[in-house]
């Protein structure tokens, strides 16, 4: 099916979406809930991905809008994270892994041949489930983003974003007497808020994040979570998570996927109150996960 | 355990299972002492006995308890078990349906109050076929919001909501009544009053079976229908 024209998307395949009755594609019936946004930042239409020849994400449209927080929840394996990562290419680097489907970013193809993929990378920023400090100090972790991708002409100017995104992360008061120690000798929570200033040191739109809170204790999680609403100013957030209460807390809007399908996707209230799919309502409830 | 317990009863965890199920039965429990407390109160006033209205007033101090009882596991498992989507919705209703019980057991004690003061002075001689019509229909709709409750059936709910500005009306009547004995002689007048006070609580009875059937047409149907209009409520148990 491909109803994408130059210019962007095509009406038809939005209301495609939304109208179908469940068919082979879409056993579970069309997304529920509000898949798609006005100001969208990424426009993702019937996106596939394939480990091999096994589909672990089944023609998903979803619109990330600018500056929101959403939510990816499911059961194990209902392939959130792997489309997390197909939001910038971090799929390429598995064998046998192939993306078929429309896949913009501010309306330019992400998956387009001429895609500079570190630029892409520089853009929408990751987080990964476990702290994953580089072994340097904390002066060089925050500054390596900035330096590779040449942001600071001077000294005085990379020490400023040192500095700003340290505080971003909510980290500058606990570490700024001592920048020039070893990263690895720091809490676990100390070193995800790090890797999250790693990651807005080169000043992205978007932040993925995978399972940001998961190897991290109440009161770090809670500093994290604490720390996403802020960013959600500047920045347009993609958490996947296993706490519900998680996605409860800081999202705007929660996805819930099974099996490869987005089987609904709505405002967080709305989706925690009245679910509209019996699948989320189980799931959510803890009937089946 | 039939069709409509399943609902609840289906979670990974046994235990929050039971923890529904109990809050279920306590707040069906409570509900079929007040109906029992409305009966009584009527009974008592109609038939000017004096010991069955000191019975439903000493009996009030348990529907009290039962509502703390009630709230209290509510919190236990708000706190315990962070309950979403309909199993939110149920312990949030139950919170709320169970303020609205205690006040019909209020309602209860002070029809039984009147009925005291009234079978001491004597019966009174007018309003008492307009007590016993009120007192069944309201009786009947506080059944039906219980048992509603019991089966999730948002059809019965809205009928209830039907029934309430039909009770309105027949308490608008027998309040005319009452005027017109009260003009007729004015010594009726404080006996006319006491039966005026308990047309009144028995209207309030009601309004909160109504609320009742409000807050299952929540549980079932996850959209709130208080204050909406009646094609609203309509609209909301139709739709799919």
């Amino acid at each position: 099916m491909n109803t994408m024209n130059a210019t962007g998307i095509n009406a038809a395949t939005t209301e495609g979406g939304q109208t179908a009755d469940a068919t082979e594609d879409r056993p579970y019936g069309p997304t529920r809930g509000q898949p798609f946004a006005d100001e969208a930042r990424f426009k993702l239409r019937d996106v596939s991905v394939y480990y091999g020849e096994t589909a672990a994400i089944k023609k998903v449209s979803l619109d990330v809008a600018r500056n929101e927080v959403i939510s990816f929840i499911g059961p194990s394996g209902c392939g959130k994270s792997t489309f997390l990562r197909t939001l910038n290419r971090m799929n390429d680097s598995i064998d046998g892994c192939r993306v078929e489907g429309q896949l913009t970013l501010d309306g330019e193809d992400i998956y387009s041949d001429s895609r500079d993929v570190v630029e892409l990378r520089a853009r929408v920023g990751m987080v990964f489930q476990k702290p994953n400090p580089f072994p340097k100090s904390i002066y060089d972790n925050v500054a390596y983003g900035p330096r590779i991708h040449g942001l600071a002409n001077r000294k005085s100017e990379l020490d400023d974003i040192v500095e700003r995104s340290l505080r971003g992360s909510g980290l500058w008061e606990e570490v700024k007497d001592r920048l020039d120690a070893p990263a690895t000798g720091f809490s676990g929570g100390q070193q995800q808020r790090l890797c999250i200033a790693r990651a807005i040191a080169v000043s992205p739109e978007v932040v993925l994040m995978d399972e940001p809170c998961s190897a991290l204790d109440p009161i770090a999680t809670a500093k994290v979570e604490e720390l996403i609403s802020e960013l959600s100013e500047s920045y347009t957030i993609v958490i996947v998570t296993h706490s519900m209460q998680q996605a409860a807390r800081v999202s705007d809007r929660t996805a819930y996927f099974h099996l490869g399908h987005l089987v609904e996707v709505d405002e967080t209230n709305q989706v925690f109150t009245s679910p509209q799919h019996e699948l989320t309502e189980s799931y959510i409830t803890g009937r089946f996960g | 355990m039939s069709d409509q317990d399943d609902i609840y009863g289906d979670h990974i965890s046994h235990q929050f299972n039971d923890e529904l199920a109990r809050l279920k039965e306590d707040f069906l429990h409570m509900g079929g002492m007040v109906e029992q407390q409305v009966a009584d109160a009527i009974q008592a006033l109609t038939n000017g006995d004096g010991e069955l209205a000191s019975q439903v007033r000493q009996k009030d101090k348990k529907v009290d308890r039962l509502e703390l009882e009630i709230d209290e596991e509510a919190t236990r498992i708000i706190a315990r078990r962070q309950p979403t989507a309909r199993d939110l919705r149920l312990v949030i209703s139950v919170i709320k349906m169970v303020a609205d019980l205690e006040r019909i057991g209020d309602e209860a004690k002070k029809t039984a109050k009147l009925a005291m003061r009234l079978a001491e002075e004597g019966q009174a001689p007018r309003g008492y076929v307009e007590v016993r019509n009120i007192g069944r229909h309201v009786g009947q709709m506080l059944h039906d919001a219980l048992d509603s409750f019991a089966r999730l059936d948002s059809e019965q709910a809205l009928e209830i909501i039907r029934e309430d500005a039909r009770v309105d009306e027949e308490y608008q009547g027998a309040a005319r009544t009452l005027l017109t004995f009260m003009m007729e002689d004015p010594r009726n007048i404080s006996r006319c009053m006491s039966v005026m006070w308990v047309l009144r609580a028995l209207e309030r009875v009601g309004d909160h079976a109504c609320n009742i059937a409000e807050h299952v047409i929540f549980m079932v149907k996850g959209e709130d229908v208080r204050h909406a209009s009646m094609e609203e409520a309509e609209r909301v148990v139709g739709g799919p």
